[in-house]
C-alpha cells in the first residue's frame, strides 16, 4: 500500500513477530515500514481485553499504542525513508578454511545444520556427489522460499550437492535429491503451525539404491531413506536463505517429522493397487518423488474390523483437522483388508468412500479457526468447492474433504495391520529420471 | 589440519528499496481505513480501535473493512478504494 498505492500505512502486529517482520520488510524493500505492536495473542481475547490492548502500551517500545498509530501515519518522512536504492547480496562459494572441529562448529553456529553432526562438504566430496548426475554444476535448479510472502533464493546443482554431502547421502541418491530440490517445495516452511513434509519414492530407483518400503520404512532404519530425507531438509533451509527460529522459522511447537521429512518408498510389490506415481500420470518404470506438505497430525488404528470398521474410520477422520487433507498410509495387510471389507479394488474407490463419509455439521466446520483464516475468505470469493459448502444450512452435514485432495499410499512390512491417516496434502511429484 | 569446504547457502535476490507514502500533517477530518487482514480475530481488535477513534478523535472518519481473500493475498479492489477515498491505513493484525 505504501509504495504501490501511495497510502500512508501503519502495520499493526503482535510483538512476537517483530524480528521476523523487520527482516521481511527489509528484503521486500521497505526497511522503514512503520509498525505498531500489541501483545500476542489477539485470537480468542474478549472485547474488553482487546480494548485494553488498544488503550495500552506497545510491548516493544513501551509507548501508548494509539500514540504510535497516529505518529506512524503523520510523522513526516525522513530523508532516509524517502530513498530508493538497490543493493546486491552474494553468497561466497567457500567457507573460510579451518580445522574439522571448528568447521563443524561454524556450520552449527551459522544455522546450516539440523544440530546433528554433518559431513563437511569438501571439494572432493562435492565433486563425487556431482558425478551422480549428468547435469552441470552451475545449472540453476530452482528457487525456494520459507512461505509465499517471503523472498525466493536461487540455487544450482552444485549448491544441492553441497547439502547432499552434508546429509551423508551417496552419489547414487543424488538424482532423487535433485528432484526434491527441483520441486521448489520447501521442507522448512516458516508457518507458525509447525508443519512438516512427507516424501514418497516410487519406481525402479527404490531397488537401485536399496530404499526401505517394508519393516520400519518410516523410521530410522535405512541409509537411503534417512539421508535423502535429511538432505531435503538441509537443502531447504540453506538454499531458501535460512530457517532460524523467530526469524525465518515460526513454528510454535516445531515438528520432529522435519528431521528427514518422513521419507520412504511405497511398497508397490505388496500393494493391491497401482503405485502412487502411476495414479498421477507416470509410467510404472519411471522413478518419481512425491511430496506431501502440511503434515502434523496422525490418527492410527489396527486393522479394518468386520462389523464397525466404517465407524472406526469415520472417528479417525474426525481426528484429522478439517483444514488438513487426509493421506491414508496403509500397511499392505490393511490395504488388502480394505479390499475385502469395502470392495475397494482401486485406490479411487477407497478415496471416494472417504470423501462421502468424512462429514460434519456446517456450523462446526466453519467455526474452526484455520477454516476461518484460510478457507472462509476463499469461499466468499466463490472458490469451489468451498463456495457451495458455504451455502449449506448450519446443521447440514457437509463433506469436509474434496475428492481430489484425499490420497492413499501403501508402506510397511506386514508385521501387523497398523495404519495411519496423516493430516497432510499432496503437493507435487517430480521425475527422478530427469535428474540422473 | 585446515580444510576448505563449500558454502551451503543459496543465492539471495537483489533488494530494491521502495519509497514510502508522504504523510498528512494531521488525521483531523481525514478518513482512516482500518483493514482486517483476516487473521486470528483481527477484525475484533480493529473494531476496538475504531471505538477509540470515535471517542478520542471524532473528526476522524474510520472505515472498518475485511480484505478479500486470505491474509497472504492482495485485494486490488479494496486497495484502489483506499487510494481514492482514504487518507491513511491501519492494516492488521498479522505476521
Amino acid at each position: 500500500m505504501e509504495s504501490e498505492y501511495g497510502v500512508p500505512t501503519a502495520s499493526l502486529q503482535t510483538s512476537i513477530f517483530a524480528p521476523a517482520l523487520r527482516a521481511v520488510a527489509r528484503t521486500h524493500g521497505m526497511p522503514h515500514l512503520r509498525y505498531v505492536y500489541v501483545p500476542q495473542p489477539v485470537m480468542g481475547k474478549s472485547p474488553e481485553e482487546l480494548r485494553a490492548y488498544v488503550d495500552g502500551n506497545d510491548p516493544i517500545t513501551g509507548r501508548p499504542v494509539m500514540e504510535e498509530v497516529i505518529e506512524a501515519l503523520t510523522r513526516p518522512l525522513s530523508e532516509e525513508e524517502q530513498q530508493q536504492v538497490r543493493f546486491d547480496r552474494s553468497t561466497p562459494r567457500y567457507v573460510e578454511a579451518d580445522t574439522e572441529a571448528d568447521l563443524q562448529q561454524t556450520f552449527m553456529d551459522s544455522g546450516w545444520t539440523d544440530y546433528l553432526p554433518i559431513v563437511l562438504p569438501t571439494e572432493e566430496r562435492v565433486e563425487a556427489m556431482l558425478a551422480g548426475t549428468r547435469h552441470a554444476p552451475d545449472e540453476v535448479v530452482g528457487r525456494m522460499r520459507p512461505t509465499s510472502t517471503r523472498e525466493a533464493w536461487q540455487y544450482t546443482v552444485e549448491k544441492v550437492a553441497v547439502n547432499a554431502v552434508m546429509a551423508g547421502a551417496r552419489p547414487a541418491y543424488f538424482p532423487a535429491i535433485l528432484a526434491l530440490a527441483a520441486s521448489q517445495v520447501t521442507a522448512r516452511g516458516s508457518t507458525t503451525s509447525s508443519t512438516a513434509n512427507m516424501v514418497v519414492v516410487n519406481g525402479p530407483i527404490r531397488h537401485e539404491i536399496d530404499m526401505n518400503w517394508g519393516i520400519g520404512a518410516m523410521g530410522p532404519f535405512n541409509h537411503a531413506n534417512a539421508t535423502i530425507g535429511r538432505a531435503y531438509g538441509l537443502l531447504s533451509q540453506n538454499l531458501q536463505g535460512g530457517s532460524e527460529p523467530g526469524m525465518t522459522y515460526l513454528g510454535s511447537q516445531g515438528n520432529g517429522y522435519m528431521y528427514n521429512s518422513l521419507t520412504y518408498a511405497e511398497n508397490e510389490e505388496r500393494s493391491p493397487w497401482v503405485p502412487f506415481h502411476v495414479q498421477h500420470g507416470y509410467a510404472p518404470e519411471e522413478s518419481v518423488v512425491s511430496i506431501f506438505t502440511g503434515v502434523r497430525s496422525t490418527a492410527y488404528n489396527l486393522g479394518v474390523r468386520k462389523t464397525y470398521w466404517k465407524t472406526h474410520v469415520r472417528n479417525m477422520l474426525l481426528g484429522v483437522h478439517p483444514y488438513l487433507m487426509p493421506t491414508l498410509v496403509l500397511d499392505p495387510i490393511t490395504a488388502s483388508q480394505f479390499v475385502d471389507r469395502g470392495g475397494f479394488d482401486t485406490k479411487e474407490k477407497l478415496i471416494h468412500w472417504v470423501h462421502e463419509n468424512a462429514t460434519m455439521p456446517a456450523k462446526i466446520y466453519w467455526d474452526y479457526q484455520l477454516v476461518q483464516n484460510y478457507i472462509y475468505p476463499r469461499a466468499l470469493n466463490g472458490v469451489e468447492p468451498w463456495a457451495s459448502m458455504l451455502a449449506a444450512d448450519p446443521d447440514e452435514l457437509i463433506r469436509v474433504y474434496p475428492l481430489d485432495r484425499i490420497h492413499v499410499v501403501v508402506v510397511g512390512g506386514e508385521t501387523n495391520g497398523y495404519w495411519r491417516i496423516m493430516g497432510g496434502g499432496y503437493a507435487k511429484s517430480v521425475s527422478i529420471d530427469d535428474w540422473r | 589440519m585446515s580444510k576448505r569446504v563449500l558454502n551451503p547457502m543459496g543465492y539471495p535476490p537483489e533488494i530494491i528499496q521502495l519509497g514510502m507514502a508522504p504523510r498528512p500533517e494531521t488525521l483531523e477530518n481525514k478518513t482512516v481505513y482500518l483493514v482486517d487482514c483476516r487473521f486470528d480475530d483481527s477484525d475484533l481488535l480493529l473494531g476496538q480501535m475504531q471505538d477509540w477513534f470515535n471517542e478520542h478523535m471524532p473528526s476522524v472518519r474510520t472505515v472498518l473493512k475485511s480484505k478479500s481473500g486470505v491474509h497472504t493475498e492482495k485485494d486490488p479492489a479494496l486497495f484502489q478504494e483506499i487510494k481514492e477515498r482514504g487518507d491513511a491505513l491501519v492494516l492488521g493484525v498479522g505476521h
